[in-house]
């Protein structure tokens, strides 16, 4: 079902923990779906993402997409991280079964949950960055089956 | 561990070999079909006649009240759809429970949309029928109550003889779904006044592809394949004769053993159960503790995700199964542990390990070992462990 790079993040997942006194701190998702992401990030004065750390409930694919997620901002500017897309995630795992496709999304949304947060604790304003939704339990949208 | 240890016997089971054994010629010298006249079809006939027969004692009943089925899923679908059809005359309502097999829910939902009124019943937190509720739902119009036997997912047994007893007194025809049960617990389908009755083949070690519907005589159902007169011309089609052969050799093998093969399923069953709580904190035991089939093991383990642990799992060579949304395809986790009330973070970190005649207890004691460390692992890593414990320290 999974690809071994996901299997790969999801046995071996790279930046696991948390970050204390963190520069921002994203959480997104959704007990009752079964996801919950969080993502740490210690950012320095240049605006470069020094650090990152994540932890998050929920399945294989969630995981590993935070696990992934969490590589490709590492050492990238705060601008560089906000382009980081689902996209990228998924094609950096080689793909996701469809069902988990939400997965990625969700690794998106923590990265800029997380950047909102730094931004607002700094009185900065990130360029391209939308308010990310604050209530966790309305970070997903249902999908029908 | 060092092989591969399956502790899913609910979702299906290896075939005997004595199972196979007793197959095999009937798919080469033994080929003969049994509506032939000459001597190639009449001993596959007697093949099929003493299945019959083995399969009939086994829940207390003769020969003629078995059809056989392509499984369980067929045999719910018929037993639903030909009696709602066969009795639309007295009326179109029937009742059944909220923690039921898709193919009796998903056949109900088709009943619907045809017209037929359904009512589910609620079960309490162990996911027992509510019986005063059942009761209270009776209808003039009411003409069947399908309930299971056991659930397949928290291995809770129904209380079938009272249901059976309060069908009867109201003249409604009472079907259970006895795959989980069948051969886990004893079954006297008149004690029990049990109408119909779903049976599968490769949960009790037969094939897979085979089943048996029960179908108490007089009781009018209409014809589900139509063409020869196979099993009394209500389901046409040559007969599956290895099937039928290789599960009237499990159901022999299983009737002859299920004491003692219960007897020692129940005493793995609970030194997991009671080793789990012992050494895994913040986890809940899902269904009844003694009301429970033999082999059935569910808890739900707070913190951490069911899809999660069962690959964990699987890269240490033990096969289980989960409740949780990511293995059941949609977002939503279980209907059985939604049913007896779990909220949904609680169902999404269920893990379900049924247990089969030849685990040993160097296995039990071996997954339990396994499932404490990937337990642990997964709520180092999750947010929701990481926030109560900020919030509790830790204390229970």
């Amino acid at each position: 079902m999974y690809s071994e790079k996901v299997m790969d993040h999801f046995q071996h997942p790279r930046n696991v923990g948390e970050i204390e006194n963190a520069s921002g701190v994203g959480t997104v998702g959704n007990a009752k779906c079964g996801d919950i992401m969080r993502i740490y990030f210690d950012i320095d004065d240049n605006q470069v993402i020094r650090d990152v750390k994540f932890k998050t409930f929920g399945c294989g694919a969630a995981v590993a997409t935070s696990s992934m997620a969490t590589e490709l901002v590492k050492g990238k500017t705060i601008y560089e991280a906000l382009e980081v897309t689902n996209k990228a995630v998924m094609e950096a795992l080689d793909g996701l079964p469809p069902v988990k496709v939400h997965c990625s999304l969700l690794a998106e949304e923590a990265i800029h949950a997380a950047l909102w947060d730094y931004a607002e604790k700094n009185g900065i304003k990130i360029e391209g960055l939308q308010k990310p939704k604050n209530d966790i339990s309305e970070g997903e949208e249902e999908e029908d089956y | 561990m060092d092989h591969l240890v399956y502790l899913d016997h609910a979702a299906t089971t290896a075939a005997r070999p004595e199972v196979v054994e007793a197959m095999l010629p009937y798919f080469t010298e033994k080929y003969g079909n049994p509506s032939s006249i000459y001597s190639l079809g009449s001993e596959t006939k007697a093949a099929i006649t003493h299945a019959r027969e083995v399969m009939a004692k086994s829940i207390g009943t003769t020969s003629e009240n078995i059809y056989f089925t392509a499984g369980g899923s067929e045999s719910d679908n018929w037993a639903l759809v030909a009696t709602a059809e066969a009795y639309a005359s007295k009326g179109k309502h029937i009742i059944t429970s909220k923690i039921e097999h898709h193919a009796i829910l998903h056949t109900c939902e088709y009943l619907a949309s045809r017209g037929y009124e359904i009512t589910y019943i609620d079960v309490d937190e162990n996911g027992v029928i509510k019986l005063d509720q059942l009761k209270a739902a009776i209808r003039p119009d009411t003409i069947l109550i399908s309930v299971m036997f056991a659930n397949n997912e928290i291995g809770t047994i129904q209380p079938i003889e009272e249901i059976g007893a309060i069908a009867k007194e109201h003249g409604i025809l009472f079907h259970t779904d006895a795959v989980q049960a069948y051969c886990q617990v004893p079954i006297d389908v008149d004690q029990m006044h049990i109408d119909m009755l779903s049976v599968s083949g490769h949960k009790i070690n037969g094939p897979k592809g085979i089943g048996f519907l029960y179908i108490r005589k007089g009781v009018k159902i209409r014809s589900f394949i139509h063409g020869g007169a196979q099993e009394r011309k209500r389901r046409a089609g040559t007969e599956n004769v290895p099937g039928i052969v290789g599960l009237g050799k499990a159901v022999e093998m299983a009737v002859a053993d299920m004491a003692e093969r219960t007897a020692k399923e129940i005493e793995l069953r609970d030194r997991m159960i009671d080793a789990i709580y012992k050494r895994i904190p913040y986890a809940r035991l899902n269904g009844d503790r003694t009301r429970r089939l033999p082999n059935n093991v569910n808890f739900s383990f707070q913190f951490v995700e069911g899809e999660s642990m069962l690959i964990m799992l699987d890269m240490a060579h033990i096969c289980a199964s989960s409740g949780s949304a990511c293995t059941s395809g949609s977002l939503d986790p279980s209907h059985v542990l939604l049913a007896i009330g779990l909220p949904h973070e609680i169902a999404h970190g269920s893990l379900r390990l049924t247990l089969g005649y030849d685990n040993t207890q160097e296995e039990i004691d071996g997954v339990v070992d396994e499932i404490e460390k990937i337990v642990a692992r997964l709520r180092s890593m999750s947010p929701l462990y990481e926030d109560f414990i900020k919030k509790t320290g830790g204390n229970k």
